[in-house]
């Protein structure tokens, strides 16, 4: 790979080991990749939850924090993903202190480096979202098919590490999306059922996500009669990315980089139909109807306020079953808003419980659940159906408003 | 007999074990109890199977970036794979294997590796030459 003079300084390591250690990081998966040389990122977003780090991970990020501060201070604006413990409330969910101590831990080294703990998976409604063509280094899946597709930033999926070598380099491999040929439509779908509702999209998704089968095939959209909002959206991509690994979609008419079926090469694809049957079959191993419901979840993505107000509003003025647990994760920011707004209130009096900067699958949700006895699990989130099932729950989809009442009942409705 | 597969350059040091080898999709996040070293995921073609020390073959990587910080975790316990093959890797698992130190190749030039590969089969990985060895055929 080409380096600039920068780069070279890096990694004969003038800049520290910290920058070393990410320039070398970042050319081995440049190599594997076939990129010809580096692109300048405006942001890094990382993805490093205790659960996933370990104890090898946060030592990795303690060795960095106790380099002097030329050394060890990002060199972009770097951001965070959900963190695994909201410091505020989790012996009650079954977390124990060594969960949480490794979460002080990681947050002392962030905070050493200059990363900014955003703690969220929806940066791109709450925190600054990119502009078209802007180059990134976005962890998160469903925040890096958010920014490729509706954005249209460019994006790979960066893991962790590779999110945090963007950040102390300030550049990444120019491979993948960075690519203008890696964005033309490789697959054309119809879609032949309109959704409704937040879950439906994120059905549709899925359905496109699994057929997709890989993350270097590029799905392209038609046939929906209506535009979506940014939740109906963020849903969508969600769990098209979680079922797929799939990091960018063009939506005929309403992406930016998609105005014509032509504009992505998608008019001379073979056209595969989406219809009824497909989602229904999606649906299918998630139906639970009358069994009863250990914890209702909404997360995977953090809610955002708009959300936030439609669960009160669901809420208002009904009591939770006595063996049914309700968890909702949102951002920081937007847990300060709905405080502020009285909506946390109006869920905590239904018996629900408001976790800030966490995301449910993200926080040790295996041990969450032996600890509390947890099996049945219910979410109109399609992306944390598909999780949860390794993670030793039976999970069960529904709508919102089926959730809620679901809630209430303490059986699936 | 031995059979050489050419594929692209991958990431890791040069390792020798035995296939484990799924016509499926790997994500460590969705797919694996990491603490028993096993599938755990009900619908995966390996479920219930230790992982530990083998070489595994899979058709793609799926899902979440948290694969790539779990591979180093695991890596760093001896509750890992040798090496994972794809017929296509995604980036999150690249850049695992690179953090881990962990073997990692894909785009074999022979086509399916899953069905170039079997379950039991002794391999030898050599992601820096893009070159894997089939050295003894289990049954």
């Amino acid at each position: 790979m080409r380096l600039t003079s920068e780069e070279k300084a890096m990694r004969a390591g003038e800049l520290g080991p910290a920058r070393k250690w990410a320039i070398e990081h970042q050319l081995q998966v440049g190599r594997m990749f076939d990129a010809e040389d580096m692109v300048a990122v405006s942001q890094s977003h990382m993805m490093a939850d205790p659960e996933s780090l370990g104890e090898a991970g946060v030592a990795l990020f303690e060795r960095f924090a106790d380099l002097p501060e030329a050394e060890r201070r990002v060199a972009i604006p770097m951001i965070t993903d959900p963190r695994g413990v909201d410091l505020t409330y989790y012996d009650p969910l079954g977390q124990t202190e060594e969960m949480a101590n490794l979460e002080r831990r990681f947050i002392a080294a962030c905070n050493a480096l200059g990363v900014l703990l955003t703690d969220t998976c929806i940066n791109y409604q709450t925190i600054m979202p990119p502009v078209l063509g802007e180059h990134v280094a976005y962890g998160d899946t469903g925040v890096v098919i958010y920014c490729n597709s509706v954005c249209g930033a460019r994006s790979n999926f960066e893991g962790g590490p590779s999110a945090l070598a963007a950040g102390l380099t300030g550049v990444t491999p120019r491979y993948g999306l960075h690519l203008d040929r890696n964005r033309r439509a490789t697959q054309r779908y119809i879609v032949r059922q309109q959704p409704k509702g937040l879950t439906d999209w994120g059905v549709l998704g899925a359905v496109i996500g699994r057929s997709a089968g890989s993350y270097w095939e590029v799905p392209v959209i038609e046939g929906l009669e209506c535009v979506p909002t940014s939740d109906e959206i963020k849903h969508m991509g969600a769990a098209m990315a979680s079922y797929g690994s799939t990091p960018l979609f063009h939506i005929v008419g309403i992406t930016p980089e998609c105005h014509t079926l032509a504009d992505v090469g998608g008019d001379s694809l073979p056209c595969a139909e989406v219809t009824k049957s497909d989602t229904d079959a999606l649906r299918q191993p998630f139906g639970a109807k009358g069994e009863k419901v250990d914890v209702v979840v909404f997360a995977a993505p953090q809610l955002s306020l708009v959300e936030m107000q439609q669960v009160a509003d669901l809420c208002k003025g009904k009591s939770s079953h006595a063996a049914t647990a309700l968890l909702v994760c949102t951002s920081p920011s937007v847990y300060a808003d709905a405080q502020r707004m009285g909506l946390n209130e109006t869920i905590e009096s239904f018996g629900g419980k408001v976790l800030q900067g966490t995301c449910f699958y993200q926080q040790y949700s295996r041990e969450i659940g032996e600890a509390n006895g947890w099996k049945r699990l219910l979410s109109n989130s399609t992306k944390i159906v598909n999780i949860l099932g390794g993670y030793g729950y039976a999970p069960a989809l529904a709508s919102m408003e089926e959730c809620i009442a679901s809630a209430v009942k303490g059986e699936v409705v | 007999m031995e059979k050489i597969l050419k594929c692209h350059v991958g990431i890791g040091e040069a390792v020798e074990g035995e296939a484990l080898v799924a016509d499926d999709n790997f994500s460590a996040r969705y797919d694996l109890d990491r603490i028993k070293g096993v599938f755990s995921r009900p619908t995966h073609a390996l479920s219930g199977q230790s992982y530990k020390d083998k070489i595994l073959v899979f058709n793609t990587a799926k899902g979440g970036v948290a694969s790539a910080w779990m591979l180093h975790e695991m890596t760093s316990r001896d509750m890992a794979p040798k090496a994972i093959l794809f017929n296509t890797a995604n980036t999150i698992l690249a850049q695992g294997a690179a953090l881990s130190g962990l073997a990692m190749c894909d785009r074999f030039e022979d086509g399916d590796v899953t069905k170039l590969i079997a379950t039991g089969d002794i391999v030898s990985v050599n992601p820096g030459e893009g070159r894997v060895v089939v050295k003894a055929r289990g049954d």
